[in-house]
C-alpha cells in the first residue's frame, strides 16, 4: 500500500474507533447538548430579558449562533480529554508500536470529533428551533454559515488535541480546557452585545474568534447582530472568521503534529 | 542470530529539578527463539529498555537493533516485526475484544479479512470467546492482559516484548498467563521479557540479565546465577526470641549465622546436605531450644537479587544489629 493510501485507511480506522464510543456512552453526547440547552434556557428565559439588543430584534435569534460557537469551544475540552485519556492508558503506545500511518491518531482523533460535534450542532440547531430561532435567508447561506461551524470544530479539535498531549492527566485537561473556553466564549459576542463591555474589554471581545464567528453565522442565518464599535470586525465578519480558521488551523495543526512526534524524546 | 543486539543505551530523563539516568550503559543480545527475562525492581530501567527497543523511545546514546534494523532510523521496519504488551493493559475500553483486535490487526496492516480470522483464533486461544462482544470495560484484570497479549500477538511478530505480564494478577490468572506466554515461546517467538518475580523470571527465561540503577549487574542462566550465591542453606525458626543468640552460636560457633530478630529466622550455608539438617535438629533438642520450623532451602533468585544490589540484604543486616 502506497504511504498517503495507508494514512487514508488507518486514519480511517481510527476515526471509526473514536466514533464507536459515542453510542457506547451515551452520557457524554447527552450531557454535552444538555450543558448547551442548559445556556440557552438561563440566557434566553433568565438573562435574556435584561439584555436589550441595540436596533432591536429578537434576542433568542440573536443568541443561538452564540450557543453554536460556544458549543464547538467546548467540544475541544471533549478532544482533549479523549486525547490525555488515550495517551494515559498506554493506548497511544500500542498505536505507535505498530507499523501504521504516524498521522493516523491525529487526523483519527479530529475527523471523528468534527463529525461528532456536527451531529451534537444539529440537535442544538433542532432545539433552537423550539424556543424560537429561525433561518432568514437562503440555503445557500445556511449551508455557508453550517460549514463555517464545522471548520472551526476542526480547529478546535486540533487545539484540543494539543492540549491533551501537554497534559500530566485527563483531569488537568478538563480544568485547563474550561479554565480556557470559559473566558474565551464569554468575552464575545455570544449572549451580550460587545457595546455593554468596559471599555478595556470592547477591543478584545470584537476581535475574539469566537465573535468573528457568532457574527458571521448571525449575518449567514439572517439573525440580528449589532456590533460594536471596531470597524473591521462588525463590517468584515465572515472574512476575519475564516482568516482566524485558517489562522489557528495552521498554528495549532502543526505545533500538535511536532508534540506528538517527539513523544519519543 | 541475535534479534536484539542492544549496545551502550543510555537514557536521561531531566525535568526542571533533577536528571534521572534511567539508563546507564546497557548492552543486550538475545537470540531468536530464546527468552532472556530483564529483572529488576521498580525503577530499574527495564521498560525504558523495552520502550527504546520497541522503538517508543529514542535513546540518548547508545544504539539498538532488532533482526538488524536500527530502532531508531528504522523504526517502521522494526514494527512490522514487534508484538508489545506493556504494563497498562492498552486495549480501548469502549470496544469489544474482537474489536479490538480486528482494528490493531487492521493498524499492522493485515488485510480485513485477514484480521477478522486471526482475532477469531486469538480470541479461542486466549479464551475470551465468551467475552468477544462484550466490551473491554466489563473485563477483570486477568481477562484485559490476555486481551493485551493478544493484541501484541495479531500479526505473528518474531519478536515479543513483556513488560510486566503479570504485575498486579492474582495468583491464578498469573499461572494461567505463564501457561500462554510459554506456548507462545514453543511455538517459536523470540520474547523479552521483564519483571520484578524472581520466581517468573526463573519459570519463563532461558537467560536473566539483572538490572538496577540502569545497568546490568549480572546475567546467566538461573542455576548460574544461583550458583553465585553459594549452596545450600539450612533456615530455623526458633520459638522464644530469648534463645536466639544462643541458638544462632550453637549452630555456627564461627558467627557466620545471620540471625533476623523480627521474624526469629536464623539462617546457615550448609555445605553437609540433608545430614547436617539431622545434626542441627538434635544439637538443638539437646539444648532444649523449641523451634517452629526447619528447614534445607536452595537459593532463589530472591537471594541472588540481593546478594547482588545488597538492596534489602542490608536491610536484615541492620535488624539482626539492632
Amino acid at each position: 500500500m502506497t504511504g498517503s493510501r495507508a494514512a487514508v485507511a488507518d486514519g480511517l480506522i481510527v476515526t471509526w474507533r473514536n466514533l464507536k464510543r459515542v453510542p457506547r456512552i451515551p452520557e457524554l453526547a447527552i450531557f454535552a447538548v444538555l450543558q448547551s440547552i442548559m445556556f440557552v434556557l438561563l440566557f434566553a428565559f433568565v438573562f435574556g430579558g435584561a439584555i436589550p439588543l441595540p436596533g432591536g430584534g429578537s434576542y433568542r435569534e440573536y443568541l443561538m449562533p452564540g450557543i453554536y460557537a460556544q458549543t464547538i469551544g467546548f467540544a475541544s475540552i471533549t478532544t482533549a480529554i479523549g486525547m490525555a485519556d488515550d495517551m494515559h492508558k498506554g493506548l497511544i503506545d500500542r498505536f505507535r508500536s505498530l507499523p501504521m500511518a504516524r498521522s493516523a491518531v491525529l487526523s483519527g482523533r479530529t475527523v471523528a470529533d468534527v463529525i461528532y460535534n456536527t451531529g451534537i450542532l444539529g440537535v442544538l440547531m433542532a432545539s433552537g428551533l423550539v424556543v424560537g430561532w429561525r433561518v432568514h435567508t437562503s440555503v445557500g447561506e445556511f449551508l455557508l454559515a453550517v460549514a463555517l461551524l464545522v471548520l472551526f470544530a476542526y480547529v478546535m479539535a486540533w487545539i484540543g488535541v494539543l492540549v491533551g498531549l501537554l497534559v500530566p492527566s485527563v483531569e488537568v485537561a478538563q480544568q485547563l480546557g474550561f479554565l480556557i473556553v470559559f473566558p474565551a466564549t464569554f468575552l464575545s459576542n455570544a449572549f451580550v452585545p460587545t457595546e455593554t463591555l468596559p471599555s478595556v474589554l470592547q477591543p478584545i471581545a470584537e476581535w475574539n474568534p469566537f465573535s468573528a464567528l457568532t457574527s458571521a453565522t448571525r449575518d449567514l442565518f439572517g439573525n440580528p447582530n449589532p456590533f460594536g464599535t471596531a470597524a473591521f470586525p462588525s463590517e468584515h465578519a465572515l472574512l476575519l472568521s475564516l482568516l482566524w480558521t485558517f489562522g489557528l488551523l495552521a498554528v495549532f495543526a502543526p505545533f500538535a503534529v511536532a508534540r506528538y512526534r517527539a513523544i519519543d524524546r | 542470530m541475535a534479534v536484539i543486539e542492544a549496545e551502550g543505551l543510555v537514557k536521561v530523563y531531566r525535568s526542571r529539578k533533577s536528571e534521572v539516568r534511567a539508563l546507564d550503559g546497557v548492552d543486550l543480545e538475545v537470540e531468536e527463539g530464546t527468552v532472556l527475562g530483564l529483572l529488576g525492581p521498580n525503577g530499574a530501567g527495564k521498560t525504558t529498555t523495552v520502550r527504546i527497543l520497541a522503538t517508543l523511545l529514542r535513546p540518548d546514546a547508545g544504539a539498538a537493533r532488532i533482526a538488524g534494523l536500527d530502532v531508531v532510523r528504522k523504526a517502521q521496519s522494526v514494527r512490522r516485526i514487534i508484538g508489545l504488551s506493556g504494563q497498562y493493559a492498552a486495549v480501548d475500553e469502549n470496544l469489544t475484544a474482537r474489536e479490538n483486535l480486528w482494528m490493531f490487526g487492521r493498524l499492522y496492516q493485515l488485510p480485513s479479512t485477514e484480521s477478522r480470522r486471526r482475532a477469531d483464533e486469538l480470541l479461542e486461544r486466549f479464551d475470551l470467546v465468551e467475552a468477544a462482544d462484550r466490551v473491554a470495560k466489563t473485563y477483570s484484570g486477568g481477562m484485559r492482559r490476555r486481551l493485551d497479549l493478544a493484541g501484541a500477538l495479531i500479526g505473528r511478530p518474531r519478536l515479543l516484548f513483556l513488560d510486566e505480564p503479570t504485575t498486579g494478577l492474582d495468583p491464578r490468572s498469573r499461572l494461567g498467563m505463564w501457561d500462554v506466554i510459554r506456548d507462545q515461546v514453543r511455538a517459536g517467538t523470540t520474547l523479552l521479557l521483564t519483571t520484578q518475580y524472581l520466581e517468573e523470571a526463573d519459570e519463563l527465561a532461558d537467560l536473566i540479565a539483572v538490572v538496577d540503577h540502569g545497568r546490568i549487574i549480572a546475567r546467566g542462566t538461573a542455576d548460574e546465577l544461583k550458583s553465585q550465591v553459594g549452596g545450600e542453606r539450612i533456615e530455623v525458626i526458633v520459638r522464644e526470641q530469648g534463645r536466639l543468640a544462643s541458638a544462632a552460636t550453637l549452630l555456627a560457633p564461627d558467627g557466620s549465622a545471620t540471625v533476623d530478630q523480627h521474624t526469629r529466622r536464623i539462617t546457615i550455608s550448609a555445605g553437609g546436605g540433608a545430614q547436617q539438617l539431622v545434626d542441627v535438629v538434635g544439637r538443638l533438642g539437646e539444648e532444649d531450644i523449641a523451634i517452629d520450623d526447619i528447614g534445607l532451602r536452595r537459593p532463589t533468585l530472591d537471594d541472588v537479587f540481593l546478594s547482588l544490589t545488597g538492596h534489602a540484604a542490608e536491610a536484615v543486616e541492620v535488624e539482626a544489629d539492632a
